[in-house]
């Protein structure tokens, strides 16, 4: 069994008081795996995205812990938690949220740039990263000259540029056509999942299933099963 | 440039539309701030332009007077009991009056005639052409090249006018530090011709200038001169209170403030609104870069750089423009009174740095409470 990655034990998290309360995390116990491609699905509303950002130190649970790689993450002081993040995890939004005024080269740079690195050195890596994600040919060019899957793979090379150990992906085939959004997923099994890296994905699209390790169900907030399991048969 | 600021500038300035209108908002609220404030400079300089041309250390007067120009004549007693008064090295008398004169053409120029004591010729300005000692000559008059010389027919040694059926000669050309602001010409002569051609009332001496043996007895000197009932100003209170009267007692301070004032709101409601869409637009972006691992300090220098960026580019494009301007109306309007110093730079510096950091404290706070879990749930 491959090491834990992420281990979140009795995760509770809900909005507002009294009668205006809303449970939206309720009682959420799991592990991710390095080398595991962990996929949360459900409907709409049953709290994948909340305990995403509860699990890479983004929104505070009200009740519970999350351990990355071992260590206590809500214990941290938010400068540190800011700076765990910046090099523990990598984020592929839903909307990808690029810069439209950067260059594709100085988007992907910008994890590299928050760790102080000199602007040449931090481009020259994130042309390589482009390169990974066969976007060689489109650094200098903004965003919004780049198609909706290669907006997601600038994304994605934005997310690996600094090599966290963990990448998070919010819906990466939302805005995507089917085959695109396969194609991106399968990309991302095949070249940026290694064994010293955990990949969570939420998703309500079962057209990407396939590439799951492990599938993990929410429902109202609450972890109410394993779809699939196939992390021994890696 | 740390490279968290040079993602800041890239930004700013590719967002040309914003950028654009940004440095318009703030170039055009310096321009009419800087405007404003040296057109009122230059009405208050030229307001105490015989005050600081005839330079003397203390000026007796009558208490009523509230400008150089609004002379009331003192009795010749009050010279004789300013001279005995300890302290005072010298005391000599000023005639500053107006005329009409009749031009070689036959046309009539209205003047600003300055009579100088006999004796000593305190408050001489500096010739350009002539004798200064040709002012004894009959008829002899000294005339300032100044924007408004060209209204006496631009004059040369020799030239003849009329003066109340006096016949008045030019003998000098002078040059001095400040031009009137009433826009007409001046014209020096002694005091006591300025008596004999001016129609006067039963007192003639306008001023009294005094000259204090050490600056310790200029307090002594202000007091003796209160005891008889005048008033004795230094050179730079006199200023003062010729700026006061300008300043508040006509509409002058009050419309160039409102104006003032006004640029200021208006580049304030350019600028701000302008850099709150900006941020407003952007603010996904920040929260996505608070979510990647931007600390709070981070995104707050980043905006606090756009602001001042914005601030100093549009300073410096406003003062250009200005100087610019004034440069250019002085070519065509001799006489436009407008200045630029330093304190109408530091002003309208100061009020741009209050419209970045008001501008920017909106960003700022909405920065600050954007939470990157927003940018999850989209």
């Amino acid at each position: 069994m491959a090491a834990i990655a992420i281990e979140a034990v009795g995760l509770k998290k809900w909005f507002g008081e009294g009668e205006a309360r809303t449970d939206a995390v309720k009682d959420a116990n799991f592990e991710a795996y390095f080398g595991e491609m962990l996929y949360v699905v459900g409907p709409s509303g049953s709290g994948k995205t909340t305990m995403l950002s509860m699990i890479s130190g983004i929104l505070r649970p009200n009740g519970g812990t999350v351990k990355i790689e071992g260590s206590e993450i809500w214990d941290l002081s938010n400068d540190a938690l800011a700076d765990f993040r910046l090099h523990k995890i990598g984020f592929v939004f839903q909307d990808y949220h690029l810069f439209p005024r950067l260059t594709t080269a100085e988007n992907v740079a910008i994890p590299l740039i928050l760790q102080n690195r000199k602007w040449d050195e931090a481009l020259k890596e994130a042309a390589l990263n482009l390169d990974i994600v066969g976007l060689k040919s489109r650094t200098e060019l903004p965003p919004v000259k780049l198609s909706g899957g290669e907006q997601q793979r600038v994304a994605i090379a934005r997310a690996i540029v600094s090599r966290p150990d963990i990448l998070i992906l919010d819906e990466p085939t939302a805005s995507l056509d089917g085959d695109t959004g396969r194609s991106i997923v399968g990309f991302v099994r095949e070249h940026i999942l290694t064994d010293k890296r955990c990949i969570v994905i939420v998703t309500h699209d079962s057209r990407i299933y396939e590439y799951a390790d492990r599938i993990l169900k929410m429902e109202d907030g609450k972890l109410t099963g394993i779809e699939r399991e196939n992390l021994d048969a890696q | 440039m740390p490279g968290i600021l040079r993602i800041a500038y890239k930004l700013l300035v590719n967002d040309r539309a914003k950028f654009a209108a940004l440095l318009v908002g703030i170039t055009f609220a310096v321009f009419l701030m800087i405007e404003m404030t040296s057109l009122f400079s230059g009405i208050l300089s030229r307001s105490s332009a015989t005050v600081i041309n005839i330079g003397a250390s203390i000026w007796v007067m009558d208490p009523a007077i509230q400008t150089v120009a609004n002379t009331i004549p003192l009795p010749d007693y009050v010279l004789d009991e300013v001279r005995s008064i300890p302290g005072v090295k010298y005391a000599v008398p000023l005639y500053s009056g107006s005329a009409l004169l009749k031009l070689r053409d036959g046309t009539y120029q209205a003047a600003s005639i300055l009579g100088l004591d006999d004796t000593s010729l305190f408050g001489r300005p500096t010739l350009l052409a002539g004798n200064i000692e040709d002012i004894f000559a009959e008829n002899g008059f000294i005339a300032v090249k100044d924007s408004e010389f060209y209204k006496l027919e631009s004059p040369q040694i020799g030239t003849e006018f009329e003066l109340n059926d006096h016949r008045g000669v030019i003998v000098g050309i002078a040059e001095v530090a400040s031009s009137g602001l009433f826009g007409v010409p001046t014209l020096y002569t002694t005091y006591n011709r300025a008596l004999q051609y001016i129609p006067n009332t039963r007192f003639t001496m306008s001023y009294l200038l005094v000259e204090p043996k050490t600056p310790a007895d200029v307090a002594s000197i202000k007091a003796q001169v209160a005891k008889a009932g005048y008033l004795a100003l230094t050179k730079d209170e006199f200023i003062k209170k010729i700026a006061d009267f300008y300043k508040y007692q006509t509409g002058i301070g009050t419309n160039m403030l409102l104006m003032t004032v006004i640029s200021f709101v208006i580049g304030l409601s350019i600028s701000g609104q302008t850099f709150y869409t900006f941020i407003l637009e952007n603010i996904d972006k920040f929260g996505a870069l608070k979510a990647i691992g931007a600390k709070g300090r981070e995104l707050v220098s980043m905006i606090l750089f756009q602001a001042t960026f914005v601030a100093l580019t549009g300073y410096g494009i406003g003062v250009g423009l200005c100087a610019t301007l004034i440069w250019l109306a002085r070519l065509y309007l001799p006489d436009y009174a407008a200045i630029i110093t330093y304190t109408n730079l530091g002003l309208a510096f100061a009020m741009v740095t209050v419209i970045a950091a008001i501008s920017s404290y909106v960003g700022v706070r909405k920065v600050l409470t954007i939470e990157p879990f927003d940018i999850f749930r989209g």
